[in-house]
């Protein structure tokens, strides 16, 4: 994987994939152990995180997975750069790969936006988000996650819940999950579902009790506010009622469900405040894996040896 | 090869040798000469015997009445870094038409007499090829309140549209069919209801599903086409359906016309050739609207070309400034040129394929358009215009946006390798001709 862009998971193999995961283990332990964390693998890189859109765990995870891997890493707000003065996104990268750099990870509204960056400069391109299209890291780490809980992913029973239309890291999960013999199933509304989906491996369905029966994995999806005004469902009040995650919902699916969401959460709308922090759920856990997970994918791409 | 075009050479009188003539509003194909003398045809027969001041030599050439497209965007006034009418104008004739109509979709529109008549002058001082002018429906195409169409059709105006727009507005639209009735004058209608394409950048389908970029579904195409021929029928007035895209419209204009409303429409070579598989996020190049479709919309829209339901074949042609559209899918503008591109890729995908005539494409090219909108033109008539076009249709090129006459360079066209396209374009008294050295 070394100088490759990273910019979807459907371009990575069931062995990339477990390379990825592989690495996470390693970077993980070190993690764990406390102490000191910083290593050497990528010592004299530099790495720029260009957020165009506000992130709290996955920029702050990115920052922290280069640091601890010995790079120098910069972050770069829309907000606070020439991004305001119009600068288009073309020239804002060749901006700054003129500085020199090894990787840019890229959080981006416009779907594509990082494959559009990876014909535009020659640093590894991470994609931390592109719109509605991809979020690889999410879901690398969600199948971490589920592994390092269940112990195994192969044959494990999945129902993504909630925003399918609008969600990158269903996009993913789709490709990650059913790549590594996990069998998927989406759910929602069906205002909040992408007509047509088709695709080998996952069922689509429009009643959460019936995708829940069974399931070993929730993903619960967050549910923007701007959905209700959209006019996508009547009121929260609504959704929580006939779609939200909560324990009574629970009984349904398998003892010992996992129940992971990529955050940030509302509560009492998509997830009750219980399932959030019940022993049943890994949300704490992905945020954790988030930084091994980037550590593998900076060091695996980045060319480290660690 | 060389792919640029010598735009002057004006002549007093010329005899086209030795090509086949295909004028299908004349019911004429067939080995003849073309005869034109101060700027007319003089005489379409075998063996023409004339010592004509240049003979052009069209063996085993097409020579056919010159193209018409009555939907091109030129951008002027106001937007002068997407097109302008000089650089629309070469990019017309070098695409092998002689006649095309401009939307008023500029900044400002095209809404009142005054700038009609501006751009009518401006049409005339460009000259090259005859650019026909498309009036507003609406002021500003805001939807709200009838433009000054009377006053246009004094000035000039060839037809009506609020292109790029559809008019969601019912009663306003009943009001232009109502107010345009007995003019002969056309509405062409951008049909995409309002509502269910917002913020949408591709067709809704498995593509869009997946890539995750926010659809344009064919039922707004559908209920839109619907409500105009029900509209047209109600008010007895004439509506032409603009880059039809969609399976289910074609068949409500197939309908329509069985019914005997007053309804035609028109395709453009991407919706007939090309679907949303192609649609690279990362490429703004297919960002164009209405969308690229199906294969199964594709093959509706070449149904409805072969059994009369579409009149027309246009281009679209809807350049902008190369860093418009460089840019993120979603941001970047709709549209793309098409006049240098459409007769290579027609005879390309249809032709050679099999799949259409010569005689069919070529009609929708000139005869069909010329009779929807009432044009002189799309004839080789003796005593007509001398508009004439010659194509080549096994020249096999590249197509290679360093090339195009047009401002715009992004078109999913750009890199196919075509079979066939126009060598020389005449517009009465000039001859203008393909650098094959």
């Amino acid at each position: 994987m070394l100088g490759k862009s990273v910019t979807a998971i459907k371009n990575f193999s069931a062995a990339e994939i477990r390379s990825v995961l592989d690495a996470a283990y390693k970077f993980k332990q070190i993690i764990k152990r406390g102490g000191e964390k910083k290593l050497s693998n990528l010592r004299g890189k530099a790495i720029v995180n260009l957020f165009y859109e506000p992130s709290t765990r996955t920029r702050t995870s990115f920052e922290l997975a280069g640091k601890y891997l010995g790079a120098d890493v910069v972050s770069i707000n829309s907000g606070t750069s020439s991004i305001v003065k119009g600068e288009s996104l073309r020239d804002t990268l060749r901006t700054i790969e003129a500085m020199g750099v090894d990787a840019i990870v890229m959080r981006h509204k416009a779907e594509g936006a990082a494959d559009f960056a990876t014909q535009v400069v020659k640093p590894v391109i991470i994609n931390a988000g592109d719109g509605a299209h991809a979020h690889p890291s999410q879901a690398l780490l969600d199948l971490f996650t589920i592994e390092q809980r269940k112990g195994r992913l192969a044959g494990l029973k999945v129902a993504i819940v909630g925003d399918i239309l609008h969600s990158r890291v269903a996009r993913s999960d789709v490709y990650a999950m059913t790549r590594m013999g996990m069998e998927v199933r989406l759910a929602g509304f069906k205002t909040l579902l992408p007509r047509f989906f088709d695709f080998d491996g996952v069922t689509v369905y429009e009643s959460l009790d019936d995708a829940i029966k069974g399931v070993d994995v929730i993903n619960v999806l967050r549910i923007q506010l701007e959905r209700q005004q959209a006019g996508l469902f009547p009121s929260t009040r609504e959704y929580a009622r006939v779609f939200g995650i909560n324990d009574e919902r629970l009984k349904l699916a398998a003892d010992n469900v996992l129940i992971l969401h990529p955050g940030p959460q509302n509560k009492g709308l998509e997830i009750s405040s219980e399932v959030t922090y019940c022993e049943r759920s890994a949300i704490q856990d992905q945020v954790q894996n988030g930084v091994a997970i980037r550590m593998a994918l900076l060091d695996l791409t980045l060319g480290g040896d660690a | 090869m060389n792919q640029t075009w010598q735009f002057q050479n004006k002549f007093q009188s010329l005899l086209i040798r030795g090509g086949r003539v295909l004028d299908p509003a004349n019911d004429f194909d067939g080995a003849a000469d073309v005869l034109i003398v101060d700027g007319k045809i003089v005489k379409v027969a075998p063996d023409i015997n004339y010592s004509a001041q240049i003979e052009y030599d069209a063996t085993g050439k097409l020579v056919t009445p010159g193209l018409i497209d009555m939907h091109v965007h030129f951008r002027e006034p106001g937007q002068e870094a997407k097109e302008d009418f000089l650089s629309g104008a070469k990019a017309a004739a070098a695409g092998g038409f002689t006649t095309v109509a401009t939307m008023p979709n500029t900044s400002p529109v095209v809404d009142n007499a005054a700038l009609v008549r501006a751009m009518v002058k401006r049409a005339e001082d460009v000259g090259l090829v005859n650019i026909k002018i498309i009036g507003a429906v609406t002021k500003a195409q805001q939807g709200q309140e009838l433009a000054e169409m009377r006053d246009m059709i004094a000035a000039g105006a060839v037809a009506f549209s609020d292109d790029g727009h559809f008019d969601a507005n019912a009663k306003i639209f009943l009001n232009a069919l109502d107010y345009l009735h007995g003019t002969g004058k056309v509405i062409i209608c951008h049909e995409e209801e309002t509502e269910l394409v917002a913020g949408g950048v591709m067709n809704e389908g498995k593509r869009s599903a997946l890539l995750g970029l926010k659809g344009r579904p064919t039922v707004a195409e559908d209920i839109a086409v619907a409500r105009d021929v029900l509209l047209a029928e109600y008010t007895g007035g004439r509506v032409h359906i603009a880059h039809i895209s969609s399976a289910r419209a074609v068949d409500i204009v197939r309908e329509g016309k069985r019914r005997g409303v007053k309804v035609t429409a028109e395709v453009t070579p991407q919706h007939l050739t090309m679907t949303d598989d192609l649609v690279n996020p990362a490429d703004a190049s297919t960002k164009i609207n209405p969308p690229l479709r199906t294969q199964a919309d594709c093959d509706a829209c070449l149904t409805g070309l072969l059994d009369g339901t579409i009149d027309a074949i246009v281009t679209d042609h809807s350049p902008h400034a190369p860093e418009e559209k460089d840019r993120e899918y979603i941001y970047a503008p709709s549209g793309f040129p098409g006049l240098e591109t459409s007769v290579g890729v027609l005879l390309t995908e249809l032709y050679h394929t099999g799949k259409v005539d010569l005689r069919t494409l070529i009609s929708k090219m000139t005869a069909e358009p010329a009779q929807v909108f009432g044009l002189d033109a799309g004839t080789l008539s003796v005593g007509a215009a001398a508009d004439v076009t010659i194509i080549d249709t096994e020249l096999a090129w590249t197509v290679d946006a360093k090339n195009f006459y047009t401002r715009g360079s992004h078109s999913p066209f750009v890199g196919r390798e075509l079979k066939g396209r126009a060598v020389a374009t005449i517009v009465r008294d000039n001859l203008m001709t393909l650098n094959q050295m």
